[in-house]
């Protein structure tokens, strides 16, 4: 029983890495409409040149500083060369100028700073911590600190500050936003500049556990299924549906991975979500569409 | 003036319905045909064959595979390499446990096979739609590589999981030299463009337009959604199945599950942005993008002075240039390449006397 905890508890940690990278398409989704495929070479994009920085002697803050500035810039060309040509175009397309968008981010990440595997140390030891008994990577929990107070940041911005009001009057009406005279452009590069900083902070994570390296931009494909179990607008059902996607995978690889052979924690996700969105077409916290003809 | 329709009159309703209702185009096409059957294996050399054509025959053919499904019936699918891969593994099978069976049939068997596995992944698509739906066929993607690396059975107990290609034989023919093979892709290419490019504007390929624009009213007029949906992901499954095969015995001859990997489903769909989403003639044109521009590139690279770009900044380059490529694509000419060549059809009628 104490082992069925500890690959839980396991699994939860895990989870919340998952929930990092998922939140960095909630936001782009809430306020563009846009499925930013993109998110994970942006991931990529911020982990390599934090780390190659940190390798040409840059102090940690200065090096996280620049690119921070850089992710701004980022947000800002997106906004400007690939959103604003395409507005009020359908989803589709725009999900495709994502993919696109993801190449060219990749490609550059590794023109400038090259293709090989970066070491990156936060200086967090990942020896496991006695809990209560049970086994606990310190690791882990750090990454679930830093997503809690993510999120508690995010929803202090979202809900106590001017530029979090016309990000939310967006959300929920584009056109009557506009109306009151939000600037649509604006909302648009902040909210791609907050899940360009997002993607640093799960860029800084998941290399640490990882190495900083191209298959950084995968976890895109891991944030997937998250997305769906949570639904695609809602910050809390990108924690809820990471912590349940890092749960399962994890006790299914333990308790199913015997029976029908290993290596299923690449598919399960998927299966798993796509249970959910038989029932749930929304995810669990998404909103309903509603359809007129 | 080469395009004119002057003098050619539609004098019954079949004529209204013709594929190429001009002659220039009938002839146009029989022309090609000759050409590529009769006059290319006698002018190529192997390394068109093996580098150039066949690899443009079939990630044509797989275009027009997705094309059916996304371009059509408006159901976006990021699993086409899976489907291929299905349909390769499925004939190699065939093949191997059903001794005597032509290799044809095989392949039309992997294609089937392919669309029973397409099938499967389509019938979340009746309760969901749109980026949800990527979940689905991403699901087939993973599952389907796991499966096929997980369980020996499907390679023979290959240690690497990798298959290599049955006899090329047709009706006693050999068809396994390059000018051969090339052959071969090509008859099986040109029978299923046939194929498809007449399923597009039949009753079904209407149906398909239908439930792409609004699948809601397409239900209200009486468009029986699952039974359309189903069938498109159904052909769409068995066209990506019989490119699956050829790519892995007419191009490569080995292929192990990895070679159908997410990357290939992506290289398939920007085949059909480029070309044109819901065109026919549009997946030869991105076949052939997607095939000749990387060579181009590594080209103009060799003209650079040596060691100015190694082959890694290259491919970095290669990717950079697709991404913008398909940004530019979507913002400029969202219809693909298949709108610039009915531009220029349209020019061509008129020239040289204009308005």
């Amino acid at each position: 029983m104490e082992f069925f905890f500890e690959v839980l508890i396991g699994g939860l940690l895990a989870g919340v890495m998952y929930s990092l990278v998922a939140i960095g398409f909630v936001l782009i989704y809430k306020a563009s409409g846009v499925f930013n495929f993109a998110q994970g070479a942006m991931v990529l994009f911020a982990a390599l040149t934090f780390v190659s920085l940190l390798e040409r002697g840059v102090p940690f803050w200065a090096a996280f500083a620049v690119t921070l500035a850089l992710m701004v810039a980022l947000a800002l060309l997106i906004e400007r060369a690939v959103l604003r040509p395409l507005v009020n175009r359908s989803p589709i397309t725009l999900f495709m100028a994502t993919l696109g968008l993801s190449y060219v981010i990749e490609g550059a990440a590794q023109a400038l700073w090259g293709a090989q595997v970066h070491g990156l140390e936060l200086g967090i030891s990942d020896e496991p911590l006695e809990l209560g008994g049970l086994l606990l990577s310190q690791f882990d929990l750090f990454a679930a600190a830093t997503a809690a107070v993510l999120v508690i940041a995010l929803s202090l911005l979202f809900n106590r500050t001017r530029i979090g009001l016309a990000l939310r009057a967006v959300a929920d009406d584009p056109l009557a936003a506009q109306a009151v005279g939000v600037r649509l452009q604006r909302v648009w590069a902040v909210v791609w500049a907050v899940a360009g900083f997002v993607g640093l902070v799960a860029g800084l994570l998941w290399g640490a556990r990882l190495g900083v390296q191209f298959s950084l931009s995968l976890v895109v494909l891991k944030a997937l299924p998250v997305l769906i179990i949570g639904g695609f607008t809602s910050v809390s059902g990108a924690i809820v549906g990471g912590l349940l996607v890092g749960a399962s995978e994890k006790l299914a690889e333990v308790y199913l991975g015997p029976w029908i052979g290993g290596g299923l924690e690449n598919w399960f996700p998927y299966v798993l979500a796509l249970l959910f969105l038989l029932v749930r077409p929304a995810g669990l916290f998404g909103e309903r569409a509603i359809e007129r003809v | 003036m080469l395009y004119r329709e002057a003098g050619q009159f539609s004098v019954r309703y079949a004529d209204d319905r013709r594929f190429f209702r001009l002659r220039q185009g009938r002839l146009g096409l029989a022309a090609l045909l000759t050409f590529a059957f009769l006059g290319v294996p006698l002018l190529g050399n192997d390394y068109w064959f093996s580098a150039i054509l066949i690899p443009f025959l079939v990630l044509s053919l797989a275009g027009l595979g997705l094309n059916l499904l996304t371009g059509y019936a408006g159901q976006l699918s990021l699993g086409s390499a899976a489907f291929m891969a299905v349909g390769a593994f499925a004939t190699y099978n065939f093949e191997l446990r059903l001794p005597g069976l032509p290799l044809l049939a095989s392949i039309v068997l992997g294609g089937l096979s392919a669309a029973l596995v397409a099938v499967l992944f389509g019938l979340p698509s009746l309760r969901i739609k749109g980026f949800y739906l990527i979940v689905s066929t991403l699901a087939a993607q993973f599952f389907v590589q796991w499966a096929l690396t997980r369980f020996g059975w499907f390679s023979n107990y290959n240690s690497s999981g990798v298959i290599t290609a049955p006899p090329l034989q047709v009706a006693g023919l050999d068809f396994s030299s390059p000018a051969g093979r090339y052959l071969l892709t090509l008859g099986v290419v040109s029978a299923l463009f046939w194929l498809g490019a007449n399923l597009a504007r039949s009753e079904l390929g209407r149906n398909w337009m239908a439930v792409r624009d609004m699948d809601t009213a397409a239900a209200v007029i009486g468009i029986p959604l699952l039974k359309t949906k189903l069938l498109a992901f159904a052909i769409s499954g068995f066209f990506l199945g019989v490119a699956g095969a050829l790519w892995a015995f007419t191009y490569l001859g080995t292929v192990e599950p990895h070679g159908f990997d997410l990357s290939r489903s992506f290289q398939i769909l920007f085949i059909i942005i480029i070309g044109g989403l819901g065109s026919i003639l549009g997946n030869f044109l991105g076949a052939a993008f997607i095939v000749l521009f990387p060579l181009l590139l590594s080209n103009l690279a060799t003209l650079l002075p040596a060691g100015f770009i190694d082959a890694g900044q290259l491919e970095n380059l290669q990717k950079m240039v697709f991404g913008v490529l398909i940004i530019l694509f979507l913002i400029k000419e969202p219809e693909g390449l298949a709108r610039l060549w009915q531009r220029f059809r349209e020019r061509a009628r008129l020239w040289p006397l204009r308005y």
